[in-house]
């Protein structure tokens, strides 16, 4: 017989109404209405990022919630102050949803190679019945990208290009623009890690 | 430690989160759950053991709760500068967090969402008949121990009907947000109750392939830990996805 194991909880989806506990002031309630989790403050330089979970009919997603997991600027995780950690709903209206943070560090990989800057993303919603794992990586580390050695393992080369943002123009700070597709010839790579 | 270009064995400073075993959860098409028809991705994951940064993860810390952050039935009243409790079935609802490997998950933090006991979201977009309890908010947050164990104090929520298949209902459920300690051991789930007659019709829970699946998504009647004249109990218990131990890592030739 092998070894036994824990079977893990199934998933359930968040469901429309996922901010009443994720994000309460953004659902109306009048609790913790000073929380900003989609600002990561942190040394570095502040970099924007907005974009659009889009789904099958080319709908943007307006009930999504999206988490943000990042190294800082030095490509460490937990280390100091620094979170790494956000959050952020989709625009009721409009599925426009934004972060602002630090532009991540060099994080190495399973085997000490370099991986290109890079934000992960977690997307809950109703009719998401497990969370969606995707990346965002910066279009300006052209060399970095193409060593990146998480990108070199989706197959499909073509593919690949989902996972890296555009850069808009804005005064203020460097910003980046991501749109996620859950469905359709652009669907975005989305992880099992 | 072997010279560059050699193959050979390291050790590893941490354990790898071990892979999710996707059978114990639904799939993302589902058509009975209509909405996730246009949300499901329809190409296969592409599956990487996890780096370092997915074995880390983000940390909360207990002093961002406050006092009633795990008490529903009064937290919301009071923020709002009430002091009346919601209405409805008072029950606490308490459980242990593990790993796969049967590990305690401790000092994690845990986010609840429900309705009110009439079946009504205190949400924006929430405009089902049933009317808000000024007393209720339905969201609620608290820590595992140091032994991964946790508890909070609400009301049972009532069961809803929601556009689907015509008028489906919700059984009773609890929503469930977990973290772990690393990014990939992130979980979203409900619970639901013991002997809830709606649970065998619903689409939701019906996306999971494996019925003892479903089985441990149902909080057990825990009358043991009763709070008499005030509130039955329910048991939870979660398990999050397991850390293997670090004995050897493979060093790749060339790397
Ligand atoms: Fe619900």
């Amino acid at each position: 017989m092998p070894v036994e194991y824990l079977k893990e909880t199934p998933s359930q989806t968040g469901g429309p109404y996922v901010h009443i506990g994720t994000l309460p002031a953004f659902a109306g309630l009048a609790v913790r209405t000073q929380e900003q989790p989609h600002i990561i403050d942190g040394a570095g330089e502040r970099i924007r990022i907005t974009g659009l979970v889009i789904d099958g009919s080319g709908t943007p997603v307006r009930d999504a919630l999206l988490e943000l997991w990042q190294a800082d600027a030095e490509g460490r995780h937990n280390a100091g102050d620094f979170s790494g950690w956000g959050r952020a709903a989709a625009s009721s209206e409009t599925g426009e949803w934004m972060f602002e943070t630090v532009r991540p560090g060099v994080v190495p990989w399973r085997d000490g190679r370099p991986q290109a800057p890079h934000v992960s993303l977690l997307i809950f919603a109703r009719g998401i019945n497990i969370h969606l794992h995707t990346r965002m990586y910066f279009p300006e580390d052209a060399a970095a990208l193409e060593a990146d050695p998480v990108l070199r393992s989706v197959e499909q080369a073509g593919r690949r290009a989902t996972l890296v943002a555009e850069r808009t123009a804005a005064a203020d700070m460097p910003s980046y623009r991501f749109t996620i597709h859950l469905q359709g010839d652009a669907e975005t790579v989305f992880f099992d890690m | 430690m072997p010279a560059d270009g050699m193959t050979g064995l390291m050790a590893g400073t941490q354990g790898d989160i071990m892979r999710r075993d996707r059978n114990q959860h639904p799939p993302a098409f589902t058509p009975q759950y209509k909405t996730s028809v246009l949300r499901s991705p329809r190409r296969a994951l592409v599956s990487l053991e996890p780096g370092p940064g997915e074995n880390a993860g983000p940390v909360f810390k207990a002093r961002i709760l406050e006092p009633l952050d795990n008490d529903l039935i009064r937290n919301y009243a009071q923020a709002e500068g009430n002091h009346g409790d919601a209405q409805g079935e008072r029950i606490i609802v308490h459980g242990k967090v593990l790993d796969e490997c049967g590990r305690p998950v401790p000092n994690t933090l845990i986010e609840v969402w429900q309705a009110n006991a009439g079946g009504r979201y205190r949400h924006k977009n929430d405009s089902y008949l049933a009317p808000l309890d000024p007393n209720f908010g339905g969201q609620g947050r608290c820590m595992t121990d140091a032994d991964g164990n946790y508890f909070f104090r609400t009301i049972r929520p009532g069961p809803y009907p929601w556009r689907n298949n015509g008028s489906d209902w919700r059984p009773a459920h609890i929503h469930i947000s977990l973290f772990g300690h690393a990014f990939v051991q992130r979980l979203v789930s409900q619970l639901y109750f013991e002997g809830d007659p709606l649970i065998p019709f619903c689409p939701i829970i019906g996306t999971l392939p494996d019925k003892a699946a479903a089985e441990r998504l149902v909080a057990r009647l825990d009358m043991g830990n009763a709070v008499p004249f005030d509130a039955l109990a329910y048991r939870f218990d979660v398990v999050l996805r397991g850390r293997r131990q670090t004995f050897f890592e493979n060093r790749p030739e060339g790397m």
